[in-house]
């Protein structure tokens, strides 16, 4: 095995290792705003705002990414009012684009997995804080919010894996990330497999991170349902304090 | 040029092109979704196996290939098949590059990628199985493979329907990557279409109105399947199904 080449390659995928994180946090946190406004919409009065809701998520879980992102790059570029306005120092820019389809394309997603979680907020709670004279607003915070992100989150952390997953695809619009870079080196090497193996190895890492990372938050969420430490002196029995 | 004869069957139109795109993608992930099957059950059993060797094996196939971006796995299929079969080629006297066909490895790409998935439903689906249902199968002297046969497997593909569901549609827009070795599918089609016409806005909204038709329908397809599949199970009082 050539360890100057491994070692070689991982410099070089290391080198575009910020410029597929810089995507996967702005589009987790363009995509997360974006869901919570969607969910809003859902969830509210005015049948038009769900209509429209429903057909977001319809429309950016049914078709490819890779679609939505040539149609938001290629396809906008094509306009002259588009490439006349103020949008297009964003639009013009690869990574814009990139980050942009993906936080579209996530938003869809995470606003099913809020709104299941928000499904899961057990309707006597919400009555609960209601006859307390809670305000909309208040119930949301103190009852709905906690409990839906607890039940969210198994959820969320999947979905942040395949969003981790899915900036690979801004190699396609001329962002040089980590797949950029690694399909790059394979071009001009042939040397498939140790550059696949180095590339699959910063992922992995990086999804097991995330994983760790969601799986601790849960655990710092959910204090009320680990089991209780064992105390060291024994409780005396209730009837003979009370004899 | 007219939108109509641009997407229209006629000599000018893209109609046709992109038609029999589509069923190329239907055919891909199809055969994708089968090549997954084998690999799936594969994984499945070996994770339910009491031998820890095998459930450290398809541990590591799930988090290879549910951990990877999907592009990374078609790049070493597509570059690295191509590396392999040349260097067969080469060893029989054969001259020259020779490249993998891109249905070949496209069909593989999704297929192992869908399989990382679909082991995972077969695995809940075997687990939802009632054990009593196969104690009472050993009971009676069944031998094992009739007891695979008549008891688990009938209901493991009950149980896996919801879940093949998911599967199938995550593996339609996977297919979508296989583009990227140049096999004329939808994606691919599309992008020749919007590239040789310049209308590249209209032909993407195309390309993805395609795609939400064969999402809408395979959903369709599984929705009945599963009512079908059901027909024997007790419904609940309340109704619906």
């Amino acid at each position: 095995m050539d360890f100057a080449f491994l070692l070689n390659t991982m410099g070089k995928l290391l080198t575009a290792l910020p410029t597929t994180l810089g995507l996967f946090f702005l589009s987790m946190l363009f995509g997360g705003l974006l869901s919570l406004v969607i969910v809003a919409m859902r969830v509210s009065p005015i049948p038009a705002l769900r209509w429209f809701a429903r057909a977001y998520v319809l429309v950016f879980r049914g078709s490819p990414l890779l679609i939505q992102l040539f149609l938001i790059y290629y396809g906008l570029g094509q306009f002259d009012a588009v490439r006349e306005s103020l949008f297009w120092i964003v639009l013009r820019e690869p990574y814009a684009c990139a980050v942009l389809a993906l936080a579209l394309c996530t938003a869809g997603y995470t606003a099913e997995i809020v709104r299941g979680g928000m499904l899961a907020v057990p309707h006597g709670q919400i009555e609960a804080g209601l006859a307390t004279g809670m305000s909309r607003w208040m119930l949301l915070r103190r009852v709905i919010a906690p409990i839906a992100l607890r039940h969210c989150l198994p959820a969320y952390s999947t979905e942040l894996v395949l969003l981790v997953k899915s900036t690979a695809l801004a190699s396609l619009v001329t962002v040089w990330d980590v797949t950029g870079v690694a399909q790059q080196i394979i071009q001009r090497t042939y040397r498939t497999m140790e550059v696949f193996v180095c590339a699959a190895a910063i992922y992995l890492l990086l999804n097991f991170l995330l994983v760790r990372a969601a799986a601790m938050l849960e655990r710092h969420l959910s204090p009320h349902l680990r089991k209780r430490p064992q105390t060291t002196s024994t409780p005396e029995p209730l009837a003979s304090t009370l004899g | 040029m007219e939108l109509f004869d641009m997407l229209g069957f006629g000599e000018q139109g893209w109609g046709l092109t992109l038609l029999l795109a589509t069923l190329l993608t239907v055919a891909l992930t199809l055969c994708g979704l089968l090549v997954g099957a084998v690999f799936g059950a594969l994984v499945a059993a070996a994770k339910l196996s009491s031998r820890r060797s095998l459930r450290n094996a398809g541990e590591l196939y799930s988090t290879v290939f549910r951990g990877i971006p999907e592009l990374l796995v078609i790049y070493l299929f597509y570059f690295g098949g191509s590396t392999l079969i040349t260097a067969i080629g080469q060893w029989f006297g054969a001259e020259g590059f020779i490249a993998t066909p891109p249905f070949l490895v496209g069909t593989l790409a999704v297929g192992m990628i869908s399989g990382s998935y679909q082991a995972e439903v077969y695995r809940g689906a075997y687990l939802a199985v009632s054990q009593g249902e196969l104690e009472a199968a050993r009971a009676i002297g069944m031998p094992t493979l009739m007891l695979a046969r008549r008891i688990l497997m009938p209901q493991i593909f009950r149980l896996s329907l919801p879940g093949l569901g998911n599967v199938w549609q995550m593996s339609l827009k996977d297919s979508a990557l296989i583009s990227v070795t140049g096999l004329a599918e939808l994606m691919r089609s599309t992008q020749i279409a919007a590239g040789s016409t310049r209308q590249y806005f209209t032909f993407y909204i195309v390309g993805g109105l395609l795609y939400l038709v064969l999402t809408a329908m395979s959903n369709q397809v599984f929705h009945r399947a599963e009512k079908r599949m059901n027909q024997s199970q007790r419904r609940s009082l309340a109704g619906g199904h």
